[in-house]
């Protein structure tokens, strides 16, 4: 490789065609994969003249309803790179015994763990929960959008653009090679000096600033958006684990976004915070980085308890058992989230006091959370419930995140965690929780709230399909990697001496498959819905009898969610109505107040993306021009005064007519 | 049970450490499963009894609450964390790997006077060094000790590596190796024979090879193993040590008969390289009137964790325990 010229050097920074990784085998198929469907998805959108349709409709709409499809789109898309990613560790960990170092080297398998756990939890799962607020939320509550609708569409775009770094990585340059949370001193410029880490920093920088919006929005939103009448004890339970998400996000992410610019600093101007040498210490990032890292943890999953509180009710046809103890024991799970981040590393040295002291608090968790447990239990008790496919993975849920729980109270114990800690045990327990949790409760999720933004039901058969194979995949998949961690073995390996582990790593390979299985028949599953959409079509509305507002109003929900603003009396708002002998208002509509929309989340995000993608590549001219625009265009957006337009009276009197009609024919 | 067809360690240890962490293991699984069994069972029952084609089965939609019930659910699990708690607290302490050991094994009490075997252990990209002061000597990726005698490691990273665990599933649990700083581990091997040891955090390329043996042997057989170390060409000095540093992948079993007595100590302090920068950052500035000892705080984390212990604690122990040397630059202040 010859020397760049100055000039080359200023224009180019660290980027050249050495960085294309033209001589790795796997990513060129990769990318020629990528540009086929890329290039087909391009050609038909072209041809069927769609992009104008996406623009206007979507990429620049602040409608929560369709934001919350954009998220869910995104979080599915990016599943299917992080799944790729864990199938190609599989195989690896699957033949790569007996001096067979398998067919990826250090230098790409360490990408692919990495990269697998950072599009996991952000780019997969994160979108899920963001993108179920935004579905359900609003409607929850009988409000008409959340409070900054403009600020929803930068946020998502944001996180998008975040998620579109880390896929460049795969083809200009290389992604970080230091596990998900990066910590130093291996992602210090000592040993990682290209530009892997910096593509981890900004991707997450990024979409951390859209998630951190979404967190102040959707607070602001349920504080204070809710319809007359609906105290805090009578939301919902989705809103309430909503509620108390945003509450984690807002206090969390902050210390991420600090704790990655002090790195990005020990990285690009020199400082010595983790460093191992002029008085840095690593250990400082490893603390900060987890009290960020077990609040998210709850970030995740607390949404998806409130998804399994809506559906085992909605199919149990009962009220949830203890809604009190039910959102108490979410309060105390948020507080308890952050007092408990030191037993990721128990085995860093510190004394046996503080050590036990954050074992206890997170035994303590366990408590809140048994409680809820044993309300869904109750919630089933003299129910009489109707085997849909949510109530499926609820139940799944319940099975499998209990066994997750009891090996997460294992690990809390430090003297058991000094001989579990980073085994392929805990890579299970974590596992049992998000997919048992998480995945799980989005599936879940994901099926019920369907006909409400989509307008028809999910086809029951290819989910049935999907579900068995994700749940026994899943079993597959980790149970032999619970026996592992008790057979001392450590993640992130990438090679084995011991012949007597490979048919646990075969066994867990099959269960990839089957797993694989379960992603293709969810695939089919919204393929063959929306080929057979008329047969599926909800036309009530309210497909499951359900019991919280959302379920009041047309599916599709109109633009403006509710003609009128709903009164709320009771806990399951719309069951009440319904027993009251509810009658929808025919008449007297006025005309409605709807922000409009706009282009500039997409252009500042698009703009933070430039600027990401110049300081990961040192290219300072266009780092500080597309600083400029970005500020510059956030500017010019203030000016901005055509924000809202009124839907007229007799728009809203139309669209609640052909509701009456059609609610006259089901 | 369906463990008997593998070899699970964790299980099956042989150092009298990880076999009281086993048991506690199994003691806190049995407690949960007092919750954790019937849970599942009536998710299982509860779906099937009430699923809606059984007509039998009662059908209440207004019940929704039960002060009986909530009493028993928000009790049980606390019951149960309260017995968890404390044994929590006292096996934490108990089992702090800074404490020395107090017995051989559970029917054989530590004799008075026992001798201790140390070792200090240096993670390197991506190997092991072991020092072993009381021999002079020093190995690479090969660790050997007398079986039921107390062994004390002490334990840091050079300067250029991620962080390590260092790990003997068998023997004990897991502790970090760190650069510039110092953990400690007191345990035990009282069967004889190969344990795998190895790295349990990752810290780079060649981390999944950091792998080695871990001998248990009689007291005869260890002084045989010394002699044959002893008996190696090779001598671990600064040269050498610098030559080792050096990244490499796979590493062999290296033998070195004698070493640099202060070589430990100048590693952790990051002054293999006297005039290096990172090693005076760690020196406090000179003629500031501060004489004297606060704790060994040039490798600052273990001092300051290994006081946290002792506060904590009802039971004091011996404090040498943290003191990397005695020499006279290791009082600099905190660095963090």
């Amino acid at each position: 490789m010859q020397e760049k010229s100055d000039l080359m050097r200023f224009i180019f920074g660290r980027l050249s065609l050495e960085s294309i990784p033209y001589h790795e085998p796997i990513l060129v198929w990769t990318f020629v994969a990528v540009a086929l469907i890329g290039g087909a998805l391009f050609a038909a959108i072209t041809y069927y003249r769609k992009w104008g349709y996406l623009w206007t409709e979507w990429f620049t709409s602040i409608d929560h309803k369709k934001i919350g499809i954009m998220y869910m789109v995104l979080g599915i898309v990016m599943l299917l790179r992080g799944f790729s990613d864990a199938v190609m560790m599989r195989i690896q960990q699957a033949i790569a015994f007996n001096g067979d170092m398998g067919y990826l080297p250090p230098h790409h398998y360490d990408q692919i763990f990495t990269a697998h756990g950072v599009i996991m939890i952000f780019f997969v799962a994160m979108p899920f929960v963001v993108g179920l607020m935004n579905v359900a939320v609003p409607l929850q509550i009988g409000a008409r959008d959340v409070a900054f609708p403009f600020l929803n569409n930068f946020s998502f775009w944001m996180t998008t653009v975040g998620a579109v770094l880390v896929m460049l990585s795969l083809f200009i340059g290389e992604f970080a090679r230091t596990g998900w949370l990066a910590y130093p001193p291996v992602s210090e410029l000592i040993l990682s000096p290209d530009v892997g880490v910096d593509y981890y920093i900004w991707s997450l920088q990024i979409a951390g600033v859209g998630t951190l919006l979404s967190g102040v929005n959707f607070l602001v939103t349920i504080v204070k958006m809710r319809a007359p009448g609906m105290t805090l004890m009578k939301m919902p339970v989705f809103t309430w684990t909503a509620l108390c998400t945003n509450v984690l996000i807002v206090a969390a992410f902050p210390v991420l976004t600090g704790v990655l610019a002090l790195l990005s600093l020990d990285r690009y101007v020199g400082t010595h915070f983790f460093t191992n040498d002029m008085g840095g210490n690593a250990m400082m990032y490893v603390n900060l980085i987890w009290i960020w890292g077990h609040p998210e943890v709850y970030i995740l999953i607390l949404p998806m308890f409130g998804v399994f509180s809506e559906v085992v009710a909605t199919f149990s046809g009962k009220r949830l058992f203890g809604y009190t103890s039910m959102v108490y024991a979410t309060v105390v799970i948020t507080i308890l989230s952050y007092i408990v981040w030191l037993h990721h590393f128990f085995t860093m040295g510190s004394g046996a006091s503080v050590n036990s002291f954050f074992g206890i608090t997170t035994m303590i968790i366990s408590i809140p959370t048994g409680v809820k447990m044993f309300n869904w239990l109750f919630t089933m008790y003299r129910g009489r419930i109707r085997f849909e496919l949510p109530m499926m993975w609820a139940v799944a849920f319940m099975v499998t995140f209990t066994v997750g729980g009891m090996t997460g109270v294992m690990l809390a114990i430090p003297p058991a965690d000094f001989s579990l800690h980073n085994s392929l045990f805990l890579i299970a327990h974590f596992h049992n929780v998000i997919i048992g949790g998480v995945v799980f409760g989005a599936f879940a999720a994901i099926s019920y709230w369907f006909p409400k933004s989509m307008g028809f039901k999910l086809d029951p058969f290819w989910g049935k399909c999907s579900f068995w194979f994700w749940v026994i995949g899943y079993w597959f998949a980790f149970t032999p990697l619970y026996v592992l961690g008790l057979m001392g073995v450590t993640r992130r390996l990438n090679h084995f001496d011991d012949p007597s582990l490979q048919i646990w790593f075969q066994i867990a390979a099959f269960g990839a498959f089957l797993i694989f299985l379960g992603i293709m028949c969810f695939l089919v599953q919204i393929y063959v819905s929306f080929r057979d959409r008329e047969r599926l079509r909800d036309t009530t509305g309210d497909p499951w009898d359900g019991r919280t507002l959302e379920w009041s109003t047309a599916s599709p929900s109109p633009v403006y969610n509710f003609a009128f603003t709903p009164y709320i009396s009771e806990i399951d708002a719309w069951t009440d109505m319904k027993r009251r002998g509810y009658q929808r208002p025919d008449s007297g509509f006025v005309p409605i107040h709807m922000p409009k929309n706009t282009a500039t989340g997409f252009v500042l995000a698009a703009l933070a993306g430039v600027c990401g993608f110049a300081l990961i590549w040192h290219i300072w001219w266009l780092a500080a021009l597309s600083f400029v625009g970005l500020i510059g265009s956030a500017i010019f957006h203030t000016f901005n005064y055509d924000r809202d337009y009124y839907i007229p009276a007799d728009e809203v009197e139309k669209t609640e007519a052909e509701r009456t009609r059609l609610l006259a024919q089901a | 049970m369906l463990m008997a067809g593998c070899n699970a360690v964790l299980l099956k240890p042989s150092g009298d450490l990880a076999v009281q962490q086993r048991d506690l293991l199994i003691i806190c699984t049995i407690l949960m499963l007092l919750v954790v069994v019937p849970v599942i069972v009536m998710s299982l029952w509860f779906a099937w009894r009430y699923r809606s084609s059984n007509a039998k089965a009662d059908y209440d939609p207004d019940w929704h609450h039960s002060t009986l019930i909530e009493l028993i659910v928000w009790s049980a699990p606390l019951l149960i964390i309260i017995v968890l708690g404390a044994l929590t607290w006292i096996s934490t302490h108990k089992l702090d790997p800074y404490r020395p050991i107090e017995r051989i094994s559970a029917d054989k009490p530590l004799p008075p006077g026992a001798k201790t075997l140390e070792v200090e252990v240096v993670a390197l990209n991506w190997k092991w060094l072991f020092i072993y002061p009381q021999y002079g000597i020093a190995t690479v990726n090969e660790l050997a000790a007398p079986v039921d005698m107390p062994i004390k490691f002490m334990i840091t990273g050079a300067e250029s590596t991620g962080m390590n665990s260092f790990f003997v599933p068998s023997l004990a649990g897991q502790i970090y190796a760190m650069s510039g700083m110092q953990t400690l581990l007191h345990a035990v091997i009282n069967k004889p024979g190969v344990y795998d040891g190895f790295s349990a955090n990752y810290s780079g390329a060649g981390f999944a090879g950091m792998t080695f043996k871990f001998h248990g042997m009689s007291a005869d057989d260890f002084t045989q193993w010394v002699n044959k170390v002893k008996a190696s060409p090779d001598a671990m000095q600064d040269a050498e040590y610098v030559q080792l540093e050096k990244p490499s992948m796979q590493n062999k079993v290296q033998y070195f008969a004698s070493v640099d007595p202060q070589l430990y100590h100048k590693i952790l302090t990051l002054c293999v390289q006297p005039d290096a920068p990172a090693c005076n950052s760690l020196k406090p500035p000179k003629a500031e009137g501060e004489e004297g000892h606060e704790g060994g705080e040039a490798a600052a984390e273990p001092a300051m964790h290994h006081e946290q212990t002792m506060a904590g604690m009802a039971a004091p122990m011996p404090d040498e325990a943290a003191q990397p040397s005695s020499s006279d630059d290791a009082s600099a202040s905190p660095q963090h």
